[in-house]
């Protein structure tokens, strides 16, 4: 096979994979949300839809009933794991409800502008070894969609993009509640973005590239491998965490959606499937920014003494993925575990926090870091 | 969290010389750091400890084994499902005097009389048809109150599910075999 044509080929697998990937994981991360919620407030959560092969037994004439054991006629694999299923049909059933006033274009525009450029962003972040020599062909093949040398940039060009979908969403609606709400939305999100950049920058003056790939090399080979920029920038490694929570509108900065003030904020007009779409998107955000969490601050795919960052052996580059999975649902489940933990913030203190805390303390990390760097280089 | 209100005049009146600030003033509340850690501890201890659910209808909350989660013991003095008493010969109380028909603010009783055998000396009517429609019944008790033969009582026994409506009305002899001590699990605790 020629170069080429293996080139396309990877490409077009990566990006399946990367495509697939969030709706494949969504349904699982729903389902973790309610077990983590409801395991925290002292309840079992949902166990009633199951991916089961039970009941077989009601096959059998009604004198054999009892010769199959119970665990295997009854057989649950995890319960309740099809309940994202049902909730799924559900919205889909649901009546697709238009408001007169709304702006129809940019109404049925807007869920696909919060899902679309999250998802496009995600290519951007590595899910394994740089140098896997595929099936031992001697084609190397990068795990990582879009291997541009101006990675973090293109992510945040890309992703930030999403804040679009729900200003456009607010004002497609015509109605107050929502465009209130996408209003704070917007504020929000661009606010906490500062801070968040800014906490980036530490880390990338630390790590000297803007490369994704790169930056998870100088992770896996500074420090014997636990070079990582949550243990040499964790004032920067807090402030991201942080802002994270905000940029994906989850609690304790789940502001945009406030019953008491806005209602659903900037879905209320949304039904059925359109609201479906802006629920998926909200969930790919936050795979995309724990995806950003893990890469830049958790070393991404590597791990001392397990991966050998420039081993080009297949079982390496199915751990480096397999790591960076695993590190992935920890950042994933500390934000769930996070939600059901804190209240929310008001919008004054919310606004306060951003602008007089995080950003000045980035601002001042980065130079520290910056001088630092300086003269121990 | 309160407190944090005071940032936005840099100081608040405990900041002076006061030794000890008040809650949320110190440096530590002002970060929310210590708090979200103690937060987060909190609600990893919630996360690992016993559950409180009580899996409804395939468990019974009459379960003494949910004794360690504050219940499993029924209320002697609880409303639920009625039983129709039997006397010491193991025939029903009830006269059909029709007074819980006419107690009962749900109209959910349904009694006809007919006359009672002639061998009953102590009485002159029994019930034909003794009917509770336990969808129309709001557990109250009026019934027991009125009845002058203490032959209608509200046990503990829980409201059962059914899967038809036809099967929440209870007949004579389901009255009169109604156990309340008969409600146990259906499948055994995990």
């Amino acid at each position: 096979m020629n170069e080429t044509l293996v080139a396309v080929l990877a490409v077009l697998v990566k990006a399946v994979i990367i495509v697939g990937f969030p709706l494949a994981i969504v349904p699982g991360l729903i389902y973790l949300e309610r077990k983590v919620c409801s395991y925290i407030q002292g309840r079992i959560g949902p166990n009633r839809v199951n991916l089961t092969i039970g009941h077989i037994d009601y096959l059998l004439p009604p004198s054999m009933r009892g010769a199959l054991p119970v665990g295997l006629a009854r057989f649950k694999l995890i319960p309740g794991s099809l309940q994202p299923l049902a909730d799924g049909i559900k919205l889909a059933f649901k009546e697709e409800i238009v408001p007169a006033q709304a702006d129809k274009l940019l109404y049925f525009m807007a869920p696909v502008l919060a899902f679309v450029p999250v998802a496009t962003a995600l290519a951007f972040i590595p899910f394994g070894t740089p140098t896997w020599d595929a099936f031992g062909s001697g084609h190397v093949i990068n795990l990582q969609l879009a291997s541009a040398n101006v990675g973090v940039l293109g992510l945040f060009a890309i992703g930030s993009l999403g804040v679009y979908g729900i200003a456009v969403g607010g004002w497609g609606s015509g109605s107050k509640f929502p465009l209130m709400g996408a209003v704070r939305s917007a504020a929000q999100m661009i606010s906490y973005e500062i801070a968040m950049a800014l906490a980036l920058l530490s880390a990338i003056v630390t790590a000297g590239t803007v490369d994704l790939q790169a930056f998870v090399l100088h992770q896996a080979t500074t420090w014997g491998g636990a070079g990582w920029l949550m243990f040499k920038q964790p004032l920067a490694a807090l402030i991201f965490l942080v802002a994270m929570f905000a940029e994906n509108n989850r609690l304790p900065f789940d502001l945009p959606e406030a019953e008491p003030e806005l209602v659903g904020g900037y879905h209320t007009e949304y039904s059925g499937l359109k609201f479906g779409i802006f629920f998926l998107g909200e969930y790919t955000a936050m795979i995309l920014m724990s995806g950003l969490f893990v890469t830049m601050f958790m070393g991404g795919w590597s791990l001392p003494l397990l991966i050998d960052p420039y081993a080009t052996g297949g079982l390496n580059a199915l751990l480096s993925a397999g790591v960076f999975l695993a590190k992935l649902f920890l950042v994933l489940g500390f934000q769930i575990w996070i939600r059901w933990t804190l209240p929310r913030f008001r919008y004054d203190q919310l606004m306060s926090l951003g602008w007089k805390k995080l950003v000045p303390l980035a601002l001042a990390n980065l130079v520290v870091s910056a001088i630092v760097l300086t003269f121990v280089s | 969290m309160i407190h944090a209100a005071h940032d936005d005049h840099g100081h608040g009146p405990h900041a002076h010389g006061d030794p000890e600030p008040a809650p949320g003033e110190s440096i530590a509340d002002r970060t929310y750091v210590p708090a979200v850690l103690r937060g987060i501890k909190l609600t990893l201890a919630r996360f690992l400890q016993k559950k409180f659910t009580v899996e409804y209808p395939e468990e019974s909350v009459y379960d003494a084994s949910y004794a360690d989660r504050g219940i499993g013991a029924s209320n002697p003095r609880h409303r639920g499902e009625h039983i129709l008493v039997k006397d010491e010969q193991g025939r029903e109380k009830c006269v059909a005097c029709l007074l819980c028909m006419a107690a009962c603010p749900a109209l959910c009783i349904h009694i006809e009389p007919e006359p009672a055998p002639a061998e009953w000396t102590d009485r002159e009517r029994r019930p034909k048809v003794f009917e509770i429609d336990m969808l129309r019944c709001i557990y109250c008790g009026y019934c027991e109150e009125a009845c002058p033969c203490d032959a209608i009582r509200l046990t503990p026994k829980f409201y059962q599910p059914t899967t038809s409506r036809t099967e929440r009305v209870y007949d004579k002899q389901r009255l009169l075999e109604n156990n309340p001590d008969a409600q146990v699990p259906q499948r055994p605790r995990k």
